[in-house]
């Protein structure tokens, strides 16, 4: 089946004072309908620029410099702002990080909602406001006829991120761009989201990128797992592939960070060291100077994504013709 | 006699009023309306250790954490800093350097106009803790290191950065007084594993160090166990379950924390559905009678229905309290033997 959404060799640059800086470079992927492409990595890897490039909303400075993207084979990322404005409301469901800055303090969630309804579906006031009522029951949201009057900000944070959630998808839109939509909640409300989320993919075709860093929720929820570094796609795959045997290095020592549930550890592994700035990245490979199987070749030029046999990933262990080879430790995760 | 705690609180409870505008009360025929946030939750930090408070969102954990830093006033009970009444305490600002707080929401925290070397220095200078101001910049490029961002990060303001940036930002901070009581709501949330992983660090290696004292509130499990001490079980408003952080996971007792552990994500992918807990969320507008879990609950009674269970120690376990019938009647099922978990499969060594 055609995918619903392509994104092909994206690069978005931010012009500065002190000259330009490239915030995403070379990034490409597809969605299939019915699809969850989970998109995971170290906060300022560019996932959540990502998902604002498809929707049109990069912040300015920030533009798009190259590449192209296209919902349903026809290119959006060109787009005048009214036009793109529609098409985010019906075509594009989208669920930001921070709750507070799609939520209008002024108008009560009921109001919200059912304005996005109506402007987008033909409803009448009462029809729209019991499905707004039933959109705030299907994310949880305790005694929702009494609350649908209710403003933003008597709810709680997380309350709050349900609200969004009911907002972006109540238009039933064909993609949907969720950016860490559950980390504001608890697993129990965590757990009824995610499978509603997975219904609406599987039940109305929806396809779906979805940002976190909750490695659990990727790997009960995607389909696919896109890992990111430094602007670009580090490795992709198959959810089981990345998740329990990555190739990458970088994926590699991100999976290891998770914290175990089942004992406490006196130290928690992690990566050592911090994601390069963006007007600082180094030469070949962004990871070279954290990376335990760094060598000369990943000093002076940068990989491409290459065929792992599970997944695709940019390292250089992974090239026939490199002189050094991906280790055991790193072949079998 | 045993060391005065760091923190107390007693019997904690705080009230919202959510009425509708006058207008629309009178034309409807309503009163005004209250939400009890928290009610009746006591607790208390010895020095050097680590309460987390882990519960569903609108539980009141935010609340709480707002309650014990003085941003909110109770509406009944009590919060004491080393004995000391929290609002008599915080008239000395020594008291209030040695408290700091990590607000859930990296957003709202940061002032968007001042640029991030001033928003990390502004507590140490307001308490005079460098000298210079060469003194002031080295100290900030040693906070902005220790959280993972770089000392020329200082130049740029808050906007510029993501989410995850951000919330290390406030984190340095929140260190940048030097504070030995952290209250941390929901601190590495918005984080990537990787940076968390990072930041716990950190924290555990201040609190071996310095001796901190951490209130830490998270609705992740297996962080929460990686930092706490003792964890606290918050439904609607109140404690249900306070044990230590081993127990908690060896041995949960109240059916609300069973359930939690149950609708914990599953990284092995064996195929299982997560059991969501059953049962809408009860409003804290209008809560249930009796147990505020029974309209959820597999064990509910008669009395259940009628009767508000006390926290009180389970028999045969008594490092925990739990507020349940069931488990004070003994009705509940047997916890499992210490050592095994309540859910197989690992993470990192499935890895
Ligand atoms: N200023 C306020 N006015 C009215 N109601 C409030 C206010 N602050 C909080 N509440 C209500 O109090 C309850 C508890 O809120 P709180 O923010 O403490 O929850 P929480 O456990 O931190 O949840 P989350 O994890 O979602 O942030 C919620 O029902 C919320 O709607
Ligand atoms: N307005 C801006 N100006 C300059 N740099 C920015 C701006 N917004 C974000 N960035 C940078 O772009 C990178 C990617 O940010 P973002 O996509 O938000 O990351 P995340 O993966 O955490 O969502 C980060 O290095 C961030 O600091
Ligand atoms: S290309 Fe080289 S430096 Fe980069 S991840 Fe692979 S081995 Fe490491
Ligand atoms: S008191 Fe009754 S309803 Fe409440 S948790 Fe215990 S068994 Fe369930
Ligand atoms: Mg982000
Ligand atoms: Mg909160």
């Amino acid at each position: 089946m055609a995918a619903i959404l392509e994104v092909r060799d994206l690069r978005v640059e931010f012009p500065t004072r002190r000259g330009t800086l490239t915030a995403l470079d070379g990034v490409s992927f597809d969605i299939a309908p019915g699809e969850v492409l989970g998109v995971v990595g170290e906060s300022g890897a560019g996932k959540s620029m990502t998902g604002a490039a498809i929707i049109g909303l990069l912040e300015p400075p920030g533009r798009i410099a190259g590449g192209e993207i296209l919902l349903n084979g026809k290119r959006i990322d060109r787009l005048p702002y009214e036009q793109m404005r529609r098409i985010r409301g019906k075509e594009i469901g989208a669920i930001f990080q921070d709750p507070l800055t799609t939520l209008n303090p002024l108008y009560t969630v009921g109001r919200q909602l059912v304005e996005t309804m109506q402007t987008h579906l033909p409803l009448s006031d009462r029809d729209a406001r019991q499905r707004a009522i039933g959109w705030l029951e299907m994310v949880g949201i305790p005694a929702a006829a009494q609350r649908v009057d209710s403003y933003p900000h008597e709810f709680s944070g997380g309350m709050r991120q349900r609200v969004v959630i009911a907002l972006a998808l109540c238009a039933e839109p064909a993609l949907i761009v969720a950016d860490e939509p559950t980390t504001a909640l608890d697993v129990s409300i965590q757990a009824q989201i995610i499978a509603l989320l997975k219904r609406l993919a599987r039940e109305k075709g929806t396809a779906m990128m979805l940002v976190t860093h909750d490695m659990g929720v990727i790997a009960e929820t995607a389909d696919r797992v896109a890992v990111m570094y430094a602007g670009r796609i580090a490795e992709i795959g198959p959810v089981r592939s990345v998740v329990k045997s990555p190739k990458h290095p970088y994926s590699v020592g991100l999976m290891s960070s998770i914290p175990p549930l089942d004992r406490r550890v006196a130290q928690l592994s992690g990566i050592e060291g911090a994601m390069p700035r963006l007007s600082a990245i180094p030469q070949g490979c962004a990871f070279n100077p954290r990376c335990p199987h760094v060598f000369a070749r990943c000093r002076q030029d940068r990989p491409e994504l290459i065929e792992t046999g599970t997944t695709r990933a940019a390292c250089w262990l992974y090239d026939p013709a490199s002189e050094k080879r991906a280790p055991e430790a790193v072949q079998h995760g | 006699m045993a060391e005065t705690p760091v923190l107390v609180a007693e019997d904690l409870a705080k009230s919202f009023d959510v009425s509708r505008p006058l207008l629309q009360r009178l034309l409807a025929g309503e009163g005004r309306r209250t939400l009890k946030a928290v009610d009746g939750v006591s607790f208390d930090i010895p020095k050097g250790t680590t309460l987390s408070l882990v519960g569903e969102s609108g539980c009141g954990k935010s609340t709480v954490a707002r309650l014990v830093v003085g941003l909110y006033r109770p509406t009944q009970g009590r919060v004491l800093f080393e004995g000391i009444e929290l609002e008599k305490a915080r008239a000395n600002p020594e008291t209030r350097r040695r408290m700091q707080m990590i607000f859930q929401d990296p957003y709202a925290s940061l002032n968007p106009r001042w640029r991030v070397q001033e928003i990390v220095a502004e507590p140490i200078r307001a308490f005079g803790l460098a000298q210079g101001a060469a003194a002031l910049r080295d100290r900030v490029g040693q906070l902005l290191t220790q959280v993972g961002l770089s000392p020329l990060d200082g130049e740029k303001f808050p906007h510029e950065f993501s989410g995850g940036q951000r919330q290390r930002i406030s984190i340095a901070r929140a260190l940048s007084s030097n504070p030995d009581f952290l209250v941390c709501d929901e601190p590495t949330s918005a984080l990537d594993v990787s940076v968390q992983a990072q930041i716990l660090n950190l924290m555990k290696d201040l609190q071996a160090r310095l001796g901190l004292t951490y209130l830490f509130i998270s609705h992740n499990l297996a962080v929460v166990r990686q930092v706490s001490d003792r964890i606290g079980v918050m439904y609607l408003g109140r404690l249900v379950e306070l044990a230590p952080a081993e127990t908690l996971f060896t041995a949960p007792r109240h059916p609300y924390t069973r359930a939690l552990m149950e609708a914990i994500p599953d990284l092995e992918m064996t195929g299982r559905q997560r059991i969501p807990v059953g049962g809408e969320v009860p409003s804290p507008i209008n809560p249930p009678t009796g147990c505020p879990f029974h309209p959820r609950c597999p064990l509910a009674d008669a009395r259940c229905k009628a009767e508000m269970p006390k926290l009180l120690p389970p028999p045969g376990q008594p490092g925990t309290i739990a507020a349940c019938h069931a488990v004070e009647e003994g009705r509940d099922p047997a916890p499992a033997p210490a050592g095994t978990d309540q859910r197989i499969g690992t993470t990192a060594t499935a890895l």
